[in-house]
């Protein structure tokens, strides 16, 4: 029951913030880099889902998993992307990741004038909150 | 409900099997009035609804037929352009139909070698170390679920959401493929299958597991 890492992308695919707990292998590039490919495969699965389904999708890709971890992502209307890799034995990281939108993403980066937007998250607030709320769940999830 | 198809792809990312079992056909016919309220787009050939999505007609859903005549691409079959008919209003009141675009071959082939990548990027950007590629992939209308042999052919098996036991059910079709695809003389490796014996074991077996999904579920 862990939490590896959180990565939060913007509608144009900058990477706003990222933030890992006990991630155990590094990819062997650099952060942006690596950002870029999270980005594009994402991408690619987002069309490759709306493609595949049968029926019409309304959000399309909840999480996908492989023998050691589980990428679990949600997007915003506004298209702010969240991106949490787990355990795969987490369950329920959909409602985690909508109150991680409302009650930190909304309060510690929207309605802080000093966020610009389409920027890489600076606040110290947020990082702080974030790093709690994360904790926190570690707790509950264990 | 229960299974939407089986697709096989080989070690080169080629696909070399596809079969539908049940697709749902996803369509609606209505009669519509001057002006139209619906944006339509021609995209890849097709006129797509770009905007005014309603309860049965959405985003993303393709123009099929004017007034009964089928339409392929932006013509109609007797050689009439379709916009040009829907902008003329002395044309209306119009029946169109309406619905979910339906895979092409070319595009299941398109999609299958896009399934490669995305399964060796998965792997790569891994936070622990020694990952597999994707094994299951989910969204909210369908789930797939993708078995990696030893030898690196892919069986994939697209579901609904809540079905079980899909784990099982690629090992069985792994043992069929072994059994008529491999066994069969006259097929060559990296190739579509195109064995007939594989075709009619392979719907037995969806067939046979929608009916025990069908049950568990019941159950509960």
């Amino acid at each position: 029951m862990t939490i590896y890492n959180i990565y939060i992308f913007d509608r144009l695919g900058t990477l706003l913030y990222y933030m890992e707990w006990n991630r155990q292998k590094q990819s062997g590039m650099s952060k942006e880099e690596e950002a870029k490919l999270m980005y594009g495969m994402l991408f690619s699965i987002k069309s490759f889902v709306s493609k595949i389904s049968p029926h019409d999708p309304k959000q399309g890709l909840l999480c996908y998993k492989t023998n050691k971890y589980a990428l679990h992502y949600y997007e915003s209307l506004t298209g702010i992307k969240f991106i949490l890799n787990t355990d795969i034995s987490v369950k329920n990281v959909r409602d985690l990741l909508q109150q991680l939108y409302k009650d930190i993403f909304v309060e510690y980066v929207v309605k802080n004038t000093e966020c610009e937007m389409g920027q890489p998250i600076v606040s110290e607030l947020f990082q702080n909150k974030l790093d709690q709320f994360i904790k926190q769940q570690q707790k509950i999830l264990q | 409900m229960g299974i939407y198809g089986v697709y096989i792809v080989s070690k080169s990312g080629g696909l070399i099997f596809n079969y539908d079992y049940n697709v749902p056909k996803i369509e609606t016919e209505q009669a519509f009035s001057y002006p139209l309220d619906l944006k339509l787009l021609l995209e890849n050939n097709r006129l797509l609804v770009s905007f005014g999505q309603r309860d049965t007609i959405k985003v993303g859903h393709v123009l099929l037929a004017i007034n009964g005549i089928p339409v392929s691409g932006r013509k109609l079959e007797d050689g009439k352009d379709a916009l040009d008919m829907l902008d003329d209003a002395t044309n209306y009141p119009l029946n169109l139909k309406f619905g979910r675009p339906k895979m092409t071959v070319n595009e299941k082939i398109f999609l299958a070698s896009m399934f490669y990548p995305l399964f060796a990027i998965a792997s790569q950007l891994s936070p622990k170390p020694r990952s597999s590629g994707i094994e299951t992939l989910e969204a909210d209308t369908f789930k797939l679920q993708c078995f990696q042999t030893l030898t690196g052919v892919k069986f994939m098996v697209i579901a609904d959401p809540t079905h079980t036991g899909l784990e099982q059910l690629l090992k069985k079709i792994y043992e069929l493929y072994t059994d008529f695809a491999l066994k069969n003389p006259f097929y060559s490796l990296e190739m579509p299958i195109r064995c007939e014996l594989f075709d009619t074991n392979l719907q037995s077996l969806l067939e046979q597991a929608d009916k025990t999904n069908i049950n568990i579920n019941n159950c509960k």
